[in-house]
């Protein structure tokens, strides 16, 4: 589904990915961890085609992500960040209609994915009217998560999605979504720092560390046989982070 | 370019239909001297505007030559040292100069204006100082000269020369104020026109020119040669007409008493043309109702054309780097060109381009300019505040330039864009003001005038309601603000 072959990034003189390779299968969800600066942003930016690669080449669909055919790819990509990436001068609806607009759905067309997407994501009608500073941090991520998911994409690239919530309203989010990503089948790239977030969602965790994948496994394998160590440094700093 | 001067000039000019303009000077006798050319005129039945005011003898000479205006009140010793800058006594020679460059001069008018300086009475006594060489004796002394009269070549860089002056507290000033800083002891030393009504009112003591400095500074009218058949039967009517009391008489009636210019003007043309001529005075209320419209024109359309342009460069700045900084250099350095020099650079490639060098088009170019620096930089700045995650959101959804730009960026940026918009239009609503240097009127007018005639009604008559002006335009754009900025923004 998504290919990262050989992709090398320097900003001026800085390396931030150093010949990165990964795949990641339809229907999958893949983790990317790391400390600051280990590349897993930029990794997700090169994916979403707002950074090109020095060198290498990323694959969508066996397509060659370029120039070119970036319009093309994003129709297919849904995209959420922290808080959700709500444009603040926009209404909830007008947040979530801008895609549907734009690729010309008609009102009937979108009024109805509205209803069926509110429901999905446990947003009443009333809340769709607000603005983004109106409502709090996790339903600003549901109407994210809505307005990725408006074109039913294939891909959703999701960039620290959590980061800005309170435990209790993150926990809650996070088993919604996870259920609510194996039932649209979705393949997903989810960045995070916490390792018990990626190992809750992902069904592989990428552990990158200088621009390259340090490991690569299940929470259990990164826990239990950690490669070197700079991975069990992480993991027990992680783990005593929670103690 | 050209295209855009014409279709702001067809906003603005009011000057199509063709008639003749009279100009002049900054200071009190030139206009009551252009009051007399207008009346007179009139009554051999010509449409006549009179552009007061208009600054000193670079704009008027400017302006007379590009044809903006088709004569005005001049002296001898100006048009020999600053115009023609040559040494010469022959007002015949003088005259043929002129000619070659389309203008003619008539004889003198009867009377000879020439430069003075001059103390109080009581600090010239008790210094001793009783001619012009005295001075380089008191080296202390607080000097301020007219601002035309500091620069000219006859006037304080000529005095340095003949008189070995050498004195550094030394600061230009509008002539009029000078006088009134003089009487109350703030400066020491001023240049004196010889008719001033001031110079016998305070009882000043003119220095003794004794080593022959100063020309003679007789007056004159200049007159464009292509007008000459329908201005020379009056202005041959006023040569020898004007003695050097009878203008005396006439500026002491206008600052001294008050006098209206016009009145002043009517009276002198029945008692020495035998010539009975009725005018109309405007009340005080229609006078600033008049100024408010033109202030408003001004303003108002300059800024329109401005917000045309710079918000459309400030998105060029944002989004091409590389013209970002260009942009941003180039509007910076108009602003800091000082408007009265801007004013008068733009005479010529005014007159060139077909466009009339004075009245509104100029000071709608000068303001239209001014304007350009606060709504690039905030449009520019509005743009490049909007978070990287939104921005890359923006990309990422696949909205189209145009989309992004006017659904995304511009909302985002509006709050800073109308900032920069307001500090455009306060500043306009001053900046306007010196409009009235080239004959756009608006509420510079009074002020000038009233600076001129040292009446504070008169002044206030103009500062009074640009200040109202300003604040009802701040009242203004919270209201645009209410309408322009999205609640999701001012929550």
């Amino acid at each position: 589904m998504i290919t990262l072959k050989n992709i090398s990034k320097n900003f001026g003189t800085k390396k931030i990915l150093d010949g990165l390779s990964f795949h990641v299968n339809q229907s999958e969800t893949l983790a990317l961890i790391g400390l600051s600066g280990s590349g897993k942003t930029t990794a997700l930016k090169i994916i979403c085609g707002l950074h090109l690669p020095d060198m290498g080449d990323v694959l969508i669909n066996k397509l060659a992500l370029n120039e070119h055919n970036l319009p093309l790819v994003r129709r297919g990509l849904g995209y959420v960040i922290q808080d959700g990436g709500l444009f603040p001068h926009l209404t909830a609806r007008d947040n979530i209609v801008l895609v549907g607009l734009e690729a010309g759905k008609t009102q009937k067309e979108i009024q109805t994915k509205i209803e069926e997407l509110s429901k999905l994501t446990k947003i009443s009608s009333d809340l769709l009217d607000k603005y983004p500073r109106e409502l709090s941090g996790g339903q600003r991520q549901r109407i994210g998560i809505m307005r990725a998911l408006f074109l039913d994409p294939e891909i959703l690239i999701l960039d620290e999605p959590m980061g800005a919530l309170d435990p209790i309203t993150r926990k809650e989010l996070q088993t919604e979504l996870k259920e609510l990503f194996k039932r649209l089948k979705k393949t997903v790239v989810l960045v995070t720092h916490d390792l018990y977030e990626a190992s809750f969602f992902a069904d592989r965790i990428l552990l990158l560390h200088e621009g390259n994948i340090a490991q690569e496994g299940s929470m259990a394998e990164l826990l239990n046989n950690p490669r070197n160590s700079f991975v069990r440094e992480f993991v027990n700093a992680q783990n005593r982070s929670l103690t | 370019m050209k295209y855009f001067l014409f279709l702001l000039c067809l906003f603005v000019s009011d000057t199509w239909a063709k008639s003749l303009t009279v100009g002049s000077k900054k200071f009190t006798e030139s206009v009551i001297l252009g009051e007399v050319l207008k009346l007179g005129l009139e009554d051999q039945g010509h449409k006549v505007n009179h552009t007061k005011e208009l600054g000193g003898t670079a704009i008027l000479w400017n302006v007379l030559t590009a044809g903006d205006i088709d004569l005005y009140p001049e002296y001898t010793g100006t048009i020999e040292e600053e115009i023609l800058r040559i040494k010469t006594k022959d007002l015949n020679h003088m005259r043929e100069l002129l000619a070659q460059k389309g203008i003619g001069m008539t004889e003198s008018l009867g009377f000879n204006n020439t430069y003075a300086v001059g103390m109080k009475k009581k600090l010239a006594e008790e210094l001793g100082i009783k001619t012009i060489s005295d001075l380089a004796k008191h080296l202390d002394l607080k000097i301020g000269w007219g601002d035309e009269f500091r620069q000219r070549q006859d006037g304080w860089p000529g005095l340095q020369k003949t008189y070995g002056l050498t004195h550094t507290n030394v600061r230009g000033m509008d002539h009029d104020v000078a006088y009134r800083a003089l009487n109350q002891g703030d400066i020491d030393v001023i240049d004196l026109y010889e008719t001033d009504a001031e110079i016998s009112y305070y009882d000043f003591h003119t220095l003794e020119d004794n080593r022959s400095h100063f020309p003679k500074y007789e007056a004159v009218i200049l007159y464009r040669l292509d007008q000459a058949d329908a201005v020379l039967p009056l202005l041959k009517n006023l040569e020898g007409k004007v003695s050097n009391e009878k203008m005396t008489d006439m500026n002491r009636a206008a600052k001294i008493d008050k006098k209206n210019p016009t009145a002043i003007a009517s009276d002198f043309l029945k008692s020495e043309l035998g010539k009975n001529i009725s005018f109309e005075t405007s009340s005080r209320s229609d006078r600033i109702l008049k100024a408010s419209l033109e202030h408003l024109k001004l303003v108002g359309v300059s800024l329109f054309f401005a917000i045309l342009v710079a918000i459309p460069l400030g998105i060029i700045a944002m989004k091409y780097s590389y013209l970002g900084n260009a942009i941003l250099i180039i509007v910076s350095a108009i602003q800091t060109i000082p408007a009265l020099a801007l004013l008068v650079m733009m005479i010529k490639p005014l007159s060139l381009m077909g466009f009339s060098g004075i009245g509104d088009t100029p000071a709608f170019i000068a303001l239209f300019l001014y304007s350009l620096l606060p709504i690039v930089r905030n449009t520019h700045s509005g743009l490049k505040q909007i978070p990287m995650g939104l921005q890359e959101t923006a990309t990422v959804l696949g909205l189209s330039f145009w989309n992004r730009l006017f659904k995304i960026e511009l909302p985002l940026a509006m709050p800073s864009i109308l900032a920069g918009i307001k500090t455009a239009l306060v500043l306009n609503i001053g900046f306007a003001t010196l409009g009235a240097l080239v004959g756009a009127g608006g509420y510079g007018a009074p002020i000038l005038t009233g600076i001129r005639l040292d009446d504070y009604g008169m002044i206030l008559e103009g500062a009074l309601p640009a200040t109202i002006l300003a604040l009802f335009a701040q009242q203004f754009f919270d209201l645009v603000e209410k309408y322009l900025v999205s609640p999701g923004l001012r929550l």
